[in-house]
């Protein structure tokens, strides 16, 4: 009964969708407000229906109700509850429900903030989304119903990928997708802004704090998957530039670079045709990679079983949508006309530099994901890109950006001088330099030296920046002084400083790590980095779904006991896969790393023993970077808008002689 | 000129989708053999049965037949055993075996106990002449045709499906 009320609710969802993408559209074109007036309240009943579909198939899952084929293929009645609820959207067919849910969230959000923007926009605006959901609840419905019922009925289930029985796993998905789908909002007020013809600075002051929101949840998404890659596939590795990965790094770049250049749009009306087509590109992007996961034209460890009918659905509806996005960009973008000039040396040309840079690395990254795939379809070879061209392409292009950093901040709007830009930061130039050297060298490399100067640059300049503005202001106290900045000020530094601590923690990992793999007795032990090593034994440990072996190794340095790790083999009863789970002594400078590989003979094992420094410093600078823009969404002028609406509100009851 | 500029992101997208179109159609997993429509690698290596008996590959010149690479050590052609049993019991195409890196007598084990559907099997205990034919795990099935080119590559477990659908239509083709 319950799957069929979601089932129902779906249905009913998709009848909605259909009413929001149609009827507040012919409203704004003929200007009837009871028409346009209908998006809000619709869109927030379709946001209860899809959250109750979700409730119900997480309901099914949390009952162990094995007549649901989804339950049955990817539950089992002793996966722990949390990893139960995580079987919700472990599925095809769950996951596109957990992107249509997080769809309607926004959609909801939008309703809720939206009180100060002009009827027909926030009629545009739910009415774009409204076709985006229309879409995925079809694709679901015609094609991966997840209420799907079975018979006969299975008596117990084939149990979830052990792969996603992981913490991270829980967080991950919802995470990567509010923010792959956060940059919807973003794109329907772009597509708003054409329809309606009014492509000026205020389209880009009413979606920068979506954009700058979802940026926030694709962040500690994306950190999160990487954190689960180097728990779970015991390889002791973060980032491996898989299609899958790729697919949600794109939207981050284009996402980034929308941020950048939405400020130049609204602080000084530049840029606004670029600005309208990154906002597309951002939206395009995260449902190119909805595509390239969901239909298996590509290979990757995150493919899941397709169906042709699938992909050919998708395709048409990501053709439909982003077609008729450009092909409404070609039309309206022309009419546009230029914004502010600018001089060679500005804030804008600053910022413009670092849309490029942007936008090329994401064409490096997007050439290196579809090149298998054109030179296939072009019947010329079989191939796959791998690590190796990533690297070589994107660590350099980077540079350049990273060096923007800490100058692009303190240039002024419209234009600068050199010479004075030069005598403001070549201080921080020189002790940049000074603090890279000191700090590598103890391991020489010139990747170590380039990596740490950067981070010390992005360091040392928003440091000095924030100095500068807090003693400019002319007030007693330094708390008061403080307060005087604005948050999104702040914001745009703490991000900028997570991207320092993002690479303080790429390049020590990669330039000072050791990775050892060794045979090891039990009771042996062996020396790794300083640290002592010693293979203490194994024990059988039960686990609620799985039988674990577990090793137990004791690591300890000139003879004080640092920590002991458990290590373990997993094999999961449901599906009888093997999964290896590191031992792992996390650290604020190093992580000791030990991983299990396969027994050699009586006694002995195959060890993986790494010593990881810093390697936590990418993950913290990926929450860094999120709590910035977080900071930065909680500026004055936002929360403003609500205070004064509340204030107009309360003299509003006041005027009729209703009690407060 | 100025609506170029506008329309180019519209045509990049177009090639994209197209490229995505025909990406839709083919298998990224496939990986084809270069040795396709090539001569198989000519072989003579001892026979499995009888170590005296060479067994060579233009033995077989004339007739459309199977080179089926299998190992006693290895599960999935215990797998795929029955099926080529099944195969050589129809009669449809003669079966030869490759036995990979093997033990003589755990080989001859395996086939008495599970039944033999080669007409011979080849001894190639160091490997060499499965490297010639590009082997790189077991089952590996090659069907080569009269003229000793090789027409087709199944890697992986033969199933009962990919005999009907992929074997049979092939080598019936390459038998008229």
């Amino acid at each position: 009964m319950i799957p069929e009320l979601g089932h129902y609710a779906l249905i009913l969802a998709l009848c909605l969708a259909l009413v929001l993408s149609v009827v507040p559209l012919v409203g704004a074109a003929r200007g009837n407000v009871v028409l346009m007036g209908l998006a809000r309240p619709v869109a927030r009943v379709h946001f209860f229906l899809v959250a109750f579909a979700f409730g119900c198939l997480a309901f099914s899952f949390y009952v162990n109700d094995f007549s649901v084929a989804n339950v049955a293929n990817n539950s089992n009645s002793r996966l722990p509850d949390a990893y139960r609820l995580a079987a919700t959207w472990g599925s095809h067919e769950g996951s596109l429900l957990l992107w249509v849910l997080m769809l309607s969230i926004w959609m909801f959000a939008v309703t809720v903030f939206s009180r100060n923007l002009p009827l027909d926009v926030c009629a545009r605006v739910l009415a774009v989304m409204g076709i985006v959901s229309v879409g995925f609840l079809l694709f679901m419905l015609l094609t991966s119903n997840p209420f799907e019922r079975l018979f006969p009925v299975p008596g117990e289930g084939n149990d979830l990928n052990p792969l996603l029985q992981d913490p991270g796993m829980v967080f991950h998905p919802p995470m990567l997708y509010m923010g792959y789908v956060g940059f919807s909002v973003a794109y329907a007020f772009a597509i708003a802004a054409l329809l309606g013809g009014r492509l000026d600075a205020t389209w880009a002051r009413w979606s920068r704090p979506w954009t700058t929101a979802a940026w926030c949840f694709l962040t500690i998404g994306i950190s999160l998957g990487s954190a689960w890659s180097y728990y779970v596939l015991g390889w002791g590795g973060w980032w491996f530039w898989d299609p899958v990965e790729n697919a949600s790094f794109m939207p981050w770049l284009a996402g980034t670079a929308l941020i950048h250049s939405l400020a130049v749009t609204e602080k000084r009306g530049s840029f606004k045709s670029w600005t309208v087509l990154l906002a597309i590109v951002a939206f395009s992007l995260s449902l190119l990679g909805t595509f390239l996961v969901r239909s298996g034209v590509l290979t990757s460890v995150h493919s899941f079983a397709t169906d042709p009918r699938r992909g050919v659905f998708i395709l048409i509806f990501l053709a439909l949508v982003i077609g008729g996005s450009l092909m409404l960009y070609a039309w309206r973008a022309p009419s546009v006309g230029l914004g502010a000039r600018f001089s060679l040396l500005s804030r804008e040309s600053m910022l413009l530099a670092n849309n490029v840079v942007l936008g090329v690395a994401l064409a490096a990254v997007a050439l290196g994901t579809l090149y298998p795939l054109v030179v296939d379809a072009l019947g010329l070879n079989k191939l796959s890109v791998g690590a190796p061209y990533f690297n070589a392409v994107f660590y350099p292009l980077m540079i350049p950006a990273l060096i923007l950093i800490g100058v692009g901040p303190i240039t002024r709007w419209r234009s600068h001088f050199f010479l004075e830009l030069w005598q403001k930061r070549r201080v921080a130039l020189c002790l940049s330099i000074l603090a890279a050297l000191v700090f590598s060298s103890r391991h020489w490399s010139a990747w170590l030296v380039l990596g740490l100067f950067l981070a010390f640059w992005i360091l040392i300049t928003a440091a000095d920046h924030i100095r500068t503005r807090v003693m400019l202001v002319p007030r007693p106290g330094l708390l008061n002084k403080f307060r005087a900045n604005s948050r999104s000020f702040y914001g745009m530094h703490l991000a900028h400083i997570g991207v320092a601590i993002f690479i303080i923690g790429v390049t020590v990992v990669k330039c000072t790590e050791i990775e050892t793999d060794t045979r090891l007795q039990i009771g042996a032990s062996t020396v790794v980095g300083g640290y002592t090593f010693r293979f203490a034994g194994t024990r059988e440990v039960p686990g609620p779904n799985y039988q674990a072996l577990e090793g137990r190794i004791e690591v300890s340095r000139d003879g004080n006991a640092v920590a002991v790790l458990f290590p373990q083999k997993r094999k999961y009863l449901a599906s009888g896969q093997v999964m290896t789970e590191a031992g792992i002594k996390n650290g604020l400078f190093r992580d000791l790393y030990v991983s299990l590989g396969e027994p050699i003979g009586q006694n002995a094992w195959a060890v993986r023993i790494y010593i990881k420094p810093f390697v936590m410093w990418i993950w913290g600078g990926c929450f860094v970077m999120a709590f910035g823009g977080l900071v930065a969404l909680s500026d004055r002028r936002y929360r403003l808008r609500i205070r004064e609406r509340r204030r107009l509100r309360g003299a509003a009851s006041h005027a009729v002689g209703v009690p407060t | 000129m100025k609506v170029w500029r506008y329309t180019l992101p519209l045509a990049f997208f177009l090639v994209v989708v197209a490229f995505l179109w025909r990406g839709l159609t083919l298998d990224p997993s496939r990986v084809p053999s270069p040795l396709i429509d090539k001569p198989a690698p000519a072989f003579q290596l001892p026979g499995l049965k009888n170590p005296d008996r060479k067994i060579s590959s233009s033995d077989m010149l004339g007739r459309v037949w199977l080179l089926n690479v299998w190992g006693s050590w290895c599960v999935s052609c215990r797998a795929e055993h029955e099926v080529l049993v099944a195969l050589a019991k129809s009669g449809a195409v003669p079966i030869v075996g490759l036995n990979w890196k093997d033990d003589r007598t755990a080989a001859l084990a395996w086939l008495q106990q599970f039944g033999d559907p080669y007409i011979e099997s080849a001894a190639d205990t160091a490997g060499d002449v499965a490297i010639n034919y590009g082997v790189y795990g077991a089952p590996e099935t090659f069907i080569i045709d009269k003229h000793g080119t090789i027409r087709h590559k199944v890697i992986g477990p033969l199933t009962p499906e990919r005999v009907e659908t992929e074997v049979l239509p092939i080598v019936q083709k390459l038998e008229k």
